[in-house]
């Protein structure tokens, strides 16, 4: 592998690791507030148990999730100083935005709430965690901006060959991003709801804490149902942008070679990427020009012409990214979705049930649903940043360009073996830590004897 | 004002509230194996941190965020230039960010140990690498006529930021102790109390030497701001240490946080306006002028801080004020 391929797939695991943390971070940070806020109006004591419990968990997957953020920021200079230079103008600002609007927030307030429950009144403890939850939604969103102008290059002038920041409320009202921000926020409430469904319905099982479990699931199945319900309805508004803005990631997605009006959608597809044709091509016809613009007509365009097309206006090259990885990360993702919308009715109707009483084994597919997320997550990330190469930034700058020219092979070699190193120990022992403590779970309810003694 | 020499005092200013403020709970980590040999005894340390630590990182977070969006140039040239200690620090603010979670969440001594030492690992690198690299970054270090960094590993480890970087781990370690002798009560304090006085001469005797090195090798002459800033630091030390002797905890903290802020003030001073300077060719070097984004962006960035400082400021002091009390041994005090 050459210095560029390394500092690729260094950005690559580091990323995708980084965001196993986030979605969960930002959907827990939520429902543990609205617990404590229900305790809060409510003055019922579970619901501060089930604060301080999903809050436990929450703060080992927010650990990971602050030091590997620490990463990011440094490997835009580290690893692509020729990236920071050409889009420093523009890029660095959301990034410092981020740091002074929501990572404040969120590390001040954490601590407060972690130590302060003996220190601070209820209504601000509570107040603390929303804090949190507003952060890491802040965090999310300075992040996309800086993100969308890589997919989508708004509020921009070129001046010597750089983009210079033009106008900074079109940067932050990319197009791009009215999507891309609902979409990647909802499917961390979805995570954090899922995870939260999961661990209860596992004890459920069991039998014990029942009411405890029993509230739980219910906060986390009234967010499920909305979020997914978000998640789905923005995806359908964001795929059907992406066929303007990033038509190429499009084609690649479904599969389609060649041009079509009225254009079909891959049922299955499997392509020859060097031969640039679809060995087993299985469609269902009219229904991407329905997809893509609502009625059963409109041309899609096929990688080939696209390509054409590139090569026209940006020079020689090749302009088709992984077909592979888009075609299939976007059907786990949708498959994932759609999935998920069904199991959240599934836990609607445990709800249902006369004192949430589930016997059998098969109800444990719901813990391990917790996966789904996760996986639909990362193959969403997978589309929406293989599927914008060989780009880096839009139509401005090649990936290939924007690699550190002066940093060794030798030593990428030594970071991306020291973080992969790193990154799977801690995975293990971040891991090891959450089974430990949702199998184990909220230890019982004092009794009214062990009160009195005490 | 002109925008670049405030982005550049900004730039400054968050530097230095990291290594005050990061800089105060490196040193308690790095005291860790010393402060105790009871496991209460080291949790009382970091129960001291515990709320603060996090925050106190997001100015390090936000230094490097500032330097990418007013100083690209820089930011690309620092970080890919300094790439090998650059990685060490992360590994080490890695480890040492679980560490504080982790340790303890499994009741076992062999658990506990192994988190204690990469939180003491974790909190002694960084402020030794970032001061070497803030001092190279000061003497100059090759780089060529396209703003990179040519100069490989071993060009960064001389004389003058070995002792840099030595300077800003005994300072770290000193804020440390002076930090655990005003937040903890009983034998932690105690121990503090001493630790601080053994490390307050060898202290005061290396940035004596690393201001006088920076002021006089550093520039033809050097800044007249440098050096108020290099004398005010040696004297806050001095304040601070027979403060400390006096059993004044609060002054001595902090005075010697101001001395710690105007060491950091005197490499900047002594910088400015160049923000890394070329040994190659001295044409070659990042200033602030060629090194800074466009004035569109630095107005927006002035707005944007404007706004929302003064609330970072308010509830990160805030919650200073919450955690006031000093901290004893007890466990049924203890969070971590």
């Amino acid at each position: 592998m050459d210095a560029l391929a390394l500092a690729r797939s260094q950005f690559a695991i580091t990323t995708v690791y980084h965001f196993f943390f986030v979605p969960l971070t930002i959907g827990l940070s939520l429902i543990t507030a609205i617990m404590e806020t229900i305790y809060v109006r409510k003055g019922d004591e579970t619901y501060k148990r089930m604060a301080k419990f999903w809050g436990k968990l929450f703060l080992i997957n927010f650990a990971v999730g602050v030091v590997t953020g620490l990463v990011q920021e440094f490997q835009f200079g580290m690893n692509w100083s020729e990236y920071s230079r050409f889009v420093g103008d523009i890029f660095g600002a959301p990034l410092a935005i981020e740091g002074l609007t929501a990572f404040f927030l969120e590390a001040t307030f954490i601590g407060l709430w972690i130590f302060g429950w003996d220190k601070l009144s209820k209504g601000v403890h509570a107040l603390a965690i929303w804090m949190v939850a507003i952060g890491t939604t802040v965090s999310a969103l300075w992040i996309l901006v800086a993100n969308s102008f890589m997919h989508y290059p708004v509020g921009y002038v070129m001046v010597d060959g750089r983009p210079m920041l033009n106008n900074f409320a079109e940067l932050i009202f990319n197009p791009h991003l009215m999507t891309q921000f609902p979409h990647t926020i909802f499917s961390g409430y979805v995570t954090g709801a899922f995870f939260v469904i999961g661990i209860s319905v596992f004890h459920l099982l069991k039998k014990k804490n029942v009411d405890f479990y029993a509230k739980s699931l219910k906060v986390a199945s009234v967010v499920a149902l909305i979020s997914i319900g978000g998640v789905i309805l923005v995806g359908h508004a964001q795929a059907q942008l992406m066929v303007k803005q990033q038509p190429m990631k499009m084609a690649a997605a479904e599969g389609l070679w060649d041009s079509e009006d009225p254009a079909s959608l891959s049922l299955i597809t499997i392509s020859d990427e060097e031969a640039g044709e679809a060995t087993v091509d299985v469609r269902i016809p009219n229904a991407l020009s329905f997809l893509a613009y609502n009625t059963f007509t409109g041309e899609v365009r096929g990688i080939h012409q696209l390509q054409e097309e590139y090569e026209e206006l940006y020079g020689p090259g090749n302009y088709v990214p992984s077909v592979m990885i888009a075609y299939w990360s976007f059907r786990i993702m949708v498959g994932a979705g759609f999935l998920m919308a069904f199991l959240v009715l599934v836990a609607f109707f445990i709800w249902g049930k006369k004192k949430f009483k589930i016997q059998s084994k098969w109800w444990y597919l719901l813990t391990a649903a917790i996966a789904l997320p996760y996986l639909a997550n990362t193959t969403g990330w997978l589309l929406t940043e293989t599927g914008r190469q060989p780009w880096v930034v839009y139509g401005l700058l090649k990936t290939a360009d924007a690699v550190s020219p002066n940093v060794p092979k030798e030593f990428v070699m030594a970071s991306l073996a020291v973080f992969t190193l790193l990154y799977g120990a801690l995975m293990v022992v971040d891991v090891y830590l959450m089974v430990k403590f949702a199998r184990a779970g909220v230890e019982d309810e004092p009794s009214a004897a062990q009160v009195k003694a005490s | 004002m002109d925008l670049q020499v405030l982005w550049f005092v900004l730039v400054a200013v968050l530097y230095t509230g990291f290594f005050v403020l990061e800089g105060f709970d490196f040193g308690v980590g790095i005291l860790l194996p010393f402060i105790g040999k009871k496991d209460e005894e080291k949790r009382a340390a970091i129960n001291t941190i515990g709320p603060l630590w996090d925050a106190n990182e997001v100015w390090l977070v936000l230094a490097g965020g500032a330097t990418f969006a007013a100083f690209p140039q820089w930011y690309a040239t620092l970080f890919s230039g300094f790439y090998l200690p650059l990685l060490l620090i992360l590994v080490a603010l890695i480890l040492r960010g679980v560490s504080f979670e982790f340790r303890g969440k499994v009741e076992s001594p062999r658990w506990r140990s192994l988190w204690d030492t990469t939180a003491f690992i974790g909190s002694l690198l960084p402020p030794l690498l970032f001061g070497v690299a803030f001092a190279n970054m000061l003497r100059g270090v090759p780089i060529d006529g396209n703003m990179n960094y040519e100069g490989g590993f071993f060009n960064l480890l001389n004389v003058y930021a070995l002792f840099g970087g030595l300077t800003f781990l005994a300072l770290s370690a000193l804020l440390g102790a002076l930090f655990l002798n005003l937040k903890t009560a009983g034998s932690v304090q105690e121990t503090a109390e001493k630790i601080a006085k053994r490390l307050g001469l060898p202290s005061l005797a290396l940035l004596l030497v690393f201001v006088v090195w920076t002021l006089l090798t550093t520039r033809a002459t050097p800044a007249v701001l440098a050096i108020v800033f290099g004398v005010i630091s040696l004297v806050a030390l001095v304040a601070g240490l027979l403060a400390a002797r006096a059993r004044r905890g609060g002054l001595a903290f902090g005075a010697s946080v101001l001395a710690v802020a105007m060491n950091v003030a005197v490499i900047f001073a002594s910088l400015f306006p160049n923000v890394m300077v070329s040994s190659s060719d001295p044409t070659f070097s990042l200033t602030i002028r060629n090194a800074s984004s466009s004035p569109n962006t630095l107005t927006v960035m002035s707005i944007v801080v404007a706004i929302f400082l003064p609330f970072v400021l308010a509830y990160q002091g805030w919650s200073y004020w919450v955690f006031r009390k000093r901290i004893t041994a007890k466990v049924e005090d203890l969070n971590y």
